[in-house]
């Protein structure tokens, strides 16, 4: 589903925050990230979710080679994955439920489905009773599941989340991640940049550690 | 809580109905974009009376401009100008002539005034009639008095004009109306300059929205950002902006309206002792439907023509980070 090939990403300083990395996710599979800040977990996720593009080499996200995906289309590439991130990137100048239904109502999707597909969204991350309340109002673990809502409300295929529980104590992680894991088995497939090696211990998933822009080591449960 | 998964799970997020999904979207995005207005109404009022304002002046002077020559038009008989025939030709022989010239497409009408007609009307004016009655003959000629056709212009009245007065009975043509045709030319140039400054204040106009709608774009840059980062594109993130920009055109331009008629019905009342005065019965004309929509449509035209470059440059330069 995802595949790095001798991926390499220089940015105008010079520093080089993806050195010649190859990797390669399959569909269904569920992987961490892990490694120091500035390992290059973020640019990763940033190469996959066309942010950034790379210097050299080549990243195909679900068959499709993010080289040739020209800048009018970024928007609809975007569409395709779900993303979650350390600081939730919510808008707070309307309620949890219009947050969540941005993403349909950018797709287009009639008022009537968009309706029934956010209180779907919502209550798959136990939020149904909140969806009139501010974004404010909610607390961090409350808000990072109202952006994993509005990550999961288009039904993506992949979806990529950045630190999702760097703000979140350990109770408020592990729930985070026990909902990824819930989408993982009805078959997305999911990358997860985090430093929390003992929590993904836990989940007994796949875990690729970065070390300077490098593959450093796989962890591999199964095997 | 269990995860469902239904049937389309798995097919991309698809629009259905296109067009009502267009349209619903349109309306909340125009409805959200006045709301965002009304949330800071001071600002926007500010706004809305500065476009007002900026297009009232030339709807106003326009206005003004139709009035004066609608008055002006009333002068049209003040076109007619005197021909003075020779003291050689007969009475029959000018009544020839008059029949002659009336017989042309631009020529509206002749009145022959001949020299018995003159005289007993100049006695009676004058107060002369007994010194008059002392002349042994007639010192006046049979004139003509001829009033050019509604299709003349300015030059084609001087060619008109000229050729009567080759004509050989003609003694001597006599126009004393050049100060209407002086003033049509100055009105001329009024319109040109209206239509100038008409020009320049829609620049301004364009400028002023254009720079809230930049600052506005500013302050929501976050929210662009976040919103492209889950697959907005371009168009979406400016919809709003554009709606915002046709917003201000029609509130605008609608306080124009309001100001306009407002100062025609103050002139109401002095025209009307004005016109009083002159015996006449001028009234002023005030805005017709079809200015009132042609105001508004402009004012409109200006908002989005406005948002649309603001918005087109700014938008492309936000990307996230």
């Amino acid at each position: 589903m995802i595949q790095l090939d001798n991926v390499t990403k220089r940015f105008p300083g010079g520093q080089e925050a993806l050195s010649g990395l190859s990797l390669s996710v399959d569909k269904g599979e569920m992987v961490f990230v892990t490694g120091h800040s500035g390992a290059g977990k973020s640019t990763l996720l940033r190469l996959i979710a066309l942010i950034e593009r790379p210097t050299s080499g080549e990243v195909i996200v679900d068959n499709q080679n993010t080289r040739r995906v020209k800048r009018r289309k970024i928007p609809a590439y975007r569409r395709q994955i779900g993303m979650v991130f350390q600081d939730h990137k919510l808008l707070y100048d309307r309620p949890v439920f219009d947050n969540v239904a941005l993403p349909l109502i950018i797709a287009g999707v009639s008022h009537r489905d968009a309706g029934r597909r956010v209180r779907a969204a919502l209550d798959q991350v136990s939020l149904l009773h909140k969806e009139k309340q501010s974004p404010q109002t909610l607390s961090a673990g409350e808000q990072q599941r109202v952006g994993i809502a509005r990550a999961i409300v288009t039904r993506p295929k992949v979806l990529i989340a950045d630190e999702p529980t760097g703000n979140l104590d350990p109770d408020l992680s592990l729930e985070v991640m026990r909902i990824f894991r819930r989408f993982n088995e009805v078959g997305v497939t999911l990358m997860i940049a985090s430093h929390d090696i003992a929590l993904i211990d836990r989940l007994g998933c796949r875990r690729i550690a970065l070390e300077g822009g490098q593959l450093q080591q796989e962890v591999d449960p199964w095997q | 809580m269990a995860v469902t998964r239904n049937s389309d799970a798995v097919t991309p997020v698809r629009s259905s109905g296109a067009f009502s999904v267009w349209l619903t979207r349109h309306a909340s995005t125009s409805v959200g974009a006045l709301g965002r207005l009304s949330r800071q109404p001071f600002a926007s009022l500010m706004i809305i009376l500065v476009i007002g304002v900026t297009l009232a002046l030339p709807a106003a002077i326009n206005v003004i401009v139709k009035n004066v020559q609608s008055v002006s038009s009333s002068w049209n008989n003040a076109l007619d100008f005197s021909v003075y025939l020779k003291q050689s030709v007969s009475v029959a022989e000018a009544e020839n002539l008059s029949q002659l010239i009336r017989q042309r497409a631009d020529i509206e009408s002749v009145e022959l005034i001949t020299a018995e007609q003159a005289l007993a009307e100049f006695k009676q004016q004058s107060g002369f009639g007994a010194a008059l009655d002392q002349l042994g003959e007639n010192p006046l000629p049979h004139a003509l008095v001829v009033r050019p056709g509604p299709g003349n212009t300015g030059a084609s009245l001087t060619l008109l004009q000229e050729e009567i007065g080759n004509l050989p009975e003609t003694e001597l043509v006599q126009v004393d109306t050049e100060w209407v045709q002086r003033f049509h030319a100055i009105l001329d140039i009024v319109r040109q300059a209206i239509a100038i400054g008409s020009a320049l204040l829609g620049m301004a106009i364009v400028v002023i929205i254009g720079n809230t709608i930049r600052l506005d774009i500013e302050n929501r840059r976050e929210e662009i950002e976040v919103t492209k980062l889950i697959g907005a594109d371009n168009a979406f993130v400016r919809r709003p902006f554009l709606w915002t920009g046709f917003w201000y055109g029609l509130l605008g331009g609608s306080f124009a309206l309001l100001l306009v008629q407002y100062g025609l019905y103050l002139l109401k009342e002095p025209v009307a002792r004005l016109a009083g005065l002159y015996q006449g019965n001028i009234s002023v004309a005030t805005l017709g439907a079809a200015e009132s929509a042609a105001i508004l449509g402009i004012a409109v035209f200006l908002g989005l023509l406005a948002s649309w470059i603001t918005a087109a440059r700014h938008m492309r330069r936000i990307e996230p980070r």
